[in-house]
């Protein structure tokens, strides 16, 4: 998807939409399987297996349920078990304005696809060239990372130990490989690139000294260095919303 | 289990609507940097911890050669196995 767009051409067209969509598949397949492991740590903390179930289909976002089971697993209240979950969910809130354009208009199906804006869904949005190529991924995405997800989480809490460490199998790697991918295309700019490095020093500075979910927040905070580089070499502001064309992958 | 998921969905809700907008029109520049902000911090946090803690084990080596198939432009089912693959071996070898 590098070159220019040529969305109207139907060969074309039809191309980038299965590349497109098979990327979406690899994303929601691999979260099928941190499901698995979601569904296998669930039922070892005592969950039975409607409430994971329910809790898989109605939380949808992952690192929140595996931080709301171990908090209970690990004799937390249940306030605390909510705290640490929503502090995780906190970035979702900020992927928000990132999808926002990206989003159908009307009311109603907009709170709809608001359940979806998460993590992966949002990278594969933004990766896209244009709105219409960003609104398949998402809800194709979406869809397919919803079902994975969920399928996942039964099969996990049904079977038990099969999967009980996806270290083994390296699965702990793949999530931010993918998101190195995701992220290349935003490096393209010298604005992107002080934006990228000074978030990672700002998480790494902040991991060991703060609660889970709080490093990211606190980077958000590199927005103002970059925001500085961009005004300092303002051709570089031309760079369109949500990156521009054709992330690689 | 319902505050949790009431919650986590507000949060979305929240972010595509009211903070959404007021984010646009008093931060519009800000919006096109978030993602390389976020991302970037998510791959740190998913690189280097383990339970609140920096460490370094198999797993950064295993994304570093993801980085560098993402840098000779490989399609993304490519990265993550290379990914997995280098992570899970030198598991398995240590």
């Amino acid at each position: 998807m590098a070159g220019p767009p040529t969305e109207n051409t139907d060969p074309t067209g039809n191309d980038a939409q299965r590349r497109r969509r098979r990327d979406c598949l690899v994303v929601s397949l691999a979260v099928g399987v941190i499901g698995v492991t979601f569904g296998v740590f669930a039922e070892a903390a005592g969950f039975d297996l409607p409430r994971i179930v329910v809790m898989s289909a109605l939380v949808f976002t992952g690192a929140s349920q595996f931080a709301a089971v171990g908090v209970l697993d690990d004799g937390g209240s249940g306030g605390a078990a909510v705290g640490s979950a929503l502090l995780l969910a906190t970035r979702n809130a900020l992927y928000g304005p990132v999808v926002r354009k990206t989003l159908p208009d009307s009311t109603l199906p907009r709170l709809g696809a608001a359940h979806f804006v998460i993590d992966e869904t949002t990278a594969m949005a933004v990766a896209q060239p244009d709105r219409r190529s960003a609104w398949d991924a998402f809800w194709f995405t979406g869809v397919t990372l919803w079902l994975c997800w969920n399928l996942g989480s039964l099969a996990g809490a049904a079977l038990g130990a099969v999967l009980s460490t996806p270290e083994t199998w390296g699965l702990d790697a793949a999530f931010p490989a993918i998101f190195v991918a995701l992220l290349a295309t935003h490096l393209r700019t010298p604005a992107g690139r002080v934006a990228a490095i000074s978030a990672a020093a700002i998480a790494l500075g902040a991991v060991p000294f703060t609660a889970a979910g709080v490093p990211i927040l606190l980077a958000v905070a590199a927005v103002l260095p970059a925001l500085y580089v961009r005004h300092r070499r303002p051709s570089d502001s031309e760079e369109p919303l949500g990156g521009e064309s054709g992330a690689q992958p | 289990m319902i505050v949790l998921a009431a919650g986590s969905y507000g949060l979305k809700v929240l972010g595509v609507t009211t903070l959404g907008s007021v984010v646009e029109r008093r931060l519009g520049p800000l919006v096109s940097l978030l993602p390389a902000v976020l991302f970037s911090a998510l791959i740190v946090v998913m690189t280097f911890e383990t339970a609140g803690e920096l460490v370094l084990d198999a797993r950064v080596v295993g994304v570093g050669v993801g980085a560098l198939a993402v840098w000779r432009k490989a399609p993304l089912l490519v990265v993550v196995l290379a990914a997995m693959t280098v992570t899970a071996g030198l598991r398995l070898l240590s």
